[in-house]
């Protein structure tokens, strides 16, 4: 059952330019989310990775409207909730909650931690006593194992150490019992060591109340462990998207296969070898036309410099944008 | 195996032995980032210091280059390059003829260590000029053949750090800290603020370079993947000590010291099978205040009586050499 779908969405941000008063000049955009499409299964985890600025993190916030999109459809649940007014949103968001990816700048550093933690429950009213609340606030710590509870309810974040910290800002996502949680690289401000413990209690918290997650990463590594799916991000399009272990041991796109490639294994005896790709990230103010890869991609034809290649299933569950895989 | 000379042949470029820097902390104390550190640097070798955040692998760098900040003090040990302790070198003798002649660095966070207002090739020029008698011409055009050397067009010389990209910018770090021909590079993760791709065309031009100029890398990250990559042995650092060291092989198949191991444990392989990862529970201790015998003691599932009291020892197991108690009963060596 399809809990979240994304539908054609889009967000162009305008960048400002220096005008001489009274001309004209034709407005600049960054196409940092241009016709993105998917959707989330219940209960699953989803995984959205790509380099820095090819609209992942943008993508995350447009679902959650963080960010308001400027086209596209977002179903919730078959609802379209671009069409929410405010009060409905609100009640909404209960359901949908984020993780942010840095837990130093993600959580006040002036309120005690049973404060950020209770916070959400003050915003929408949901806790009829101070006792209540604590013992809402309780339960949430105990279920991100920040135990016993007391220990750390009248601590102030500087206190805690970064994954402590990062559990904090799970639990205040937890706290309302929302069904979906976006979340944006949880771990890649956190050692090693950390992150392990981190992922995992992500994952027990999924099991024991059935949630989805929308999992945002750079790390392929990471997602392989962590997500079911996984959605290859470039320059603002899925290139690639499929089971997991599908896309990441099998890749098709030539982008996946570079990117693939060039991940340092912990292994002494495996070295990165050859990585297939030519230059660097196009401008994202200008990018090319047809397939948005073409510059880069050491298969390039003629095709790719002129249509912009569809996300098209080549095998069941795998769709790849990418004119090599196109019929004919 | 063949007799080795025992003389300036079998001499390593950089010997560090029980090396100690701590950083002062006013009212507090004494933070004990380098806290008896030992290990030798082959020629030619790549050294991989890994640890997490805080465990002092940076504050080690900087100490053998002496970069140190106001409130941090050398407290002991010895720095030897090429057969010299070099930590005992008046300053001005150290600037002159050690720090970025005989040992230079690529600094983390390439954006930020260039200078935005000049030129990169003046920049690199500028190291050559501080440090050789050329002139002015022979620098510039010794910045422009480093240029061409990490792989950037030698006309770019006279870009603005702005004009080029973050990878190219880590670039033109590495040529810069090639300038003077050193013995030693000291690269402090080199590509950390970079994306994946262009980390990998670094490290690749990072093994290229230690190739063909022979020179010995020190490699400071806290990415075991990107270690296992570039280098040839591994230092395991942990809260300020060096808890295991040896060839990486033997390290990252068959880790002695159960921080070596936990550690290997945590790091997921996009090769690998999915399987849940381990962790380590509880935090890196406090270096104000470290804990009394193994410092990793409180966090380690193998920890007795003799780990809380008794700093363990460097001991040579298996071609390795691991600080910890018990090593020998835990795998039955």
């Amino acid at each position: 059952m399809e809990l979240v779908k994304v539908e054609d969405l889009r967000k162009y941000f305008e960048v400002r330019t220096f005008t001489l008063p009274f001309t004209k000049k034709p407005k600049l955009y960054v196409k940092a989310v241009d016709s993105v499409s998917f959707h989330i299964n219940e209960g699953e985890i989803f995984g959205l990775a790509g380099e820095s600025g090819c609209g992942k993190t943008t993508t995350g916030r447009c679902i959650l409207r963080l960010i308001e999109p400027t086209s596209g459809r977002i179903l919730y649940r078959g609802e379209n909730i671009l069409d929410y007014d405010k009060s409905k949103m609100r009640i909404l968001r209960r359901r949908m909650q984020i993780i942010f990816q840095d837990p130093y700048e993600s959580i006040n550093p002036r309120m005690l931690i049973r404060d950020v933690v209770a916070e959400p429950l003050r915003v929408h009213k949901l806790a009829s006593s101070e006792e209540e609340l604590e013992d809402m606030v309780a339960r949430a710590l105990e279920d991100v194992k920040l135990v016993p509870p007391d220990d750390f309810m009248y601590r102030y974040p500087h206190e805690l150490s970064g994954g402590q910290r990062q559990r904090v800002a799970i639990a205040r996502a937890l706290i309302l019992n929302p069904e979906f949680i976006v979340a944006d690289e949880p771990v890649s401000m956190l050692d090693v060591s950390i992150r392990a413990e981190i992922l995992n209690v992500m994952l027990d918290l999924k099991e024991k109340y059935k949630l989805t997650y929308l999992f945002i990463t750079h790390d392929l590594a990471v997602a392989k462990y962590f997500c079911d799916r996984l959605a290859i991000m470039y320059l603002g399009k899925i290139v690639e998207m499929g089971d997991v272990e599908e896309v990441i041991d099998n890749p098709l796109h030539p982008y996946t296969k570079a990117l693939v490639a060039a991940i340092p294994v912990p292994d002494p005896k495996v070295k990165i070898g050859e990585i297939p790709i030519i230059g660097e990230v196009a401008n994202p103010l200008n990018p090319p036309p047809g397939c948005r890869f073409h510059p880069r991609c050491v298969y390039a034809k003629d095709i790719c410099k002129k249509e912009e290649p569809p996300l098209v299933e080549v095998k069941k569950g795998h769709f790849v944008a990418c004119h090599l895989y196109s019929k004919g | 195996m063949r007799g080795v000379d025992v003389g300036v042949a079998a001499m390593p470029v950089l010997s560090v032995q029980d090396l100690k820097m701590y950083y002062l902390v006013e009212r507090r104390g004494w933070v004990r980032a380098v806290d008896g550190v030992s290990f030798d640097l082959e020629k030619g070798e790549a050294l991989g210091l890994v640890g997490e955040s805080g465990c002092g692998k940076s504050s080690l760098g900087i100490t053998i280059l002496r970069i140190l900040p106001f409130n941090a003090k050398i407290f002991g040990g010895k720095v030897v390059l090429e057969g010299k302790d070099i930590l005992q070198m008046p300053e001005d003798k150290f600037r002159k003829e050690i720090r970025w002649k005989k040992i230079s660095m690529v600094f983390q966070g390439a954006m930020n260590a260039l200078n935005p207002v000049m030129r990169v090739g003046d920049q690199i020029a500028e190291a050559i000029l501080l440090h050789e008698d050329v002139g002015r011409q022979e620098a510039l055009e010794r910045a422009r053949n480093l240029l061409k050397l990490v792989g950037i067009d030698p006309s770019r010389a006279n870009s603005y750090p702005h004009e080029f990209s973050g990878g190219m910018r880590q670039r033109a770090m590495i040529a810069m800290a090639l300038a003077c021909n050193p013995s030693v590079m000291i690269a402090d993760e080199p590509t950390t603020a970079l994306d994946v791709i262009v980390q990998a065309q670094i490290l690749k031009l990072i093994k290229d370079i230690q190739r063909r100029l022979g020179i010995s890398t020190i490699l400071v990250t806290h990415d075991l993947s990107i270690v296992a990559d570039l280098c040839d042995k591994v230092a395991v650092m942990y809260a300020g000590k060096i808890v295991e060291l040896g060839p990486a092989e033997k390290i990252y198949y068959r880790p002695l010291h159960p921080y070596t191991a936990k550690l290997l444990g945590a790091v997921p392989s996009v090769k690998g099978k999915r399987r849940r990862l381990e962790f380590i529970p509880g935090a890196p201790p406090d270096l104000l205040y470290p804990p009394p015998g193994c410092r990793f003691h409180p966090r380690c599932p193998y920890a007795e009586e003799i780990c809380k009291k008794e700093e363990p020892p460097m001991k040579e197991v298996n071609g390795v050499k691991v600080a910890c108690h018990r090593v020998e009963e835990l795998w039955n060596l």
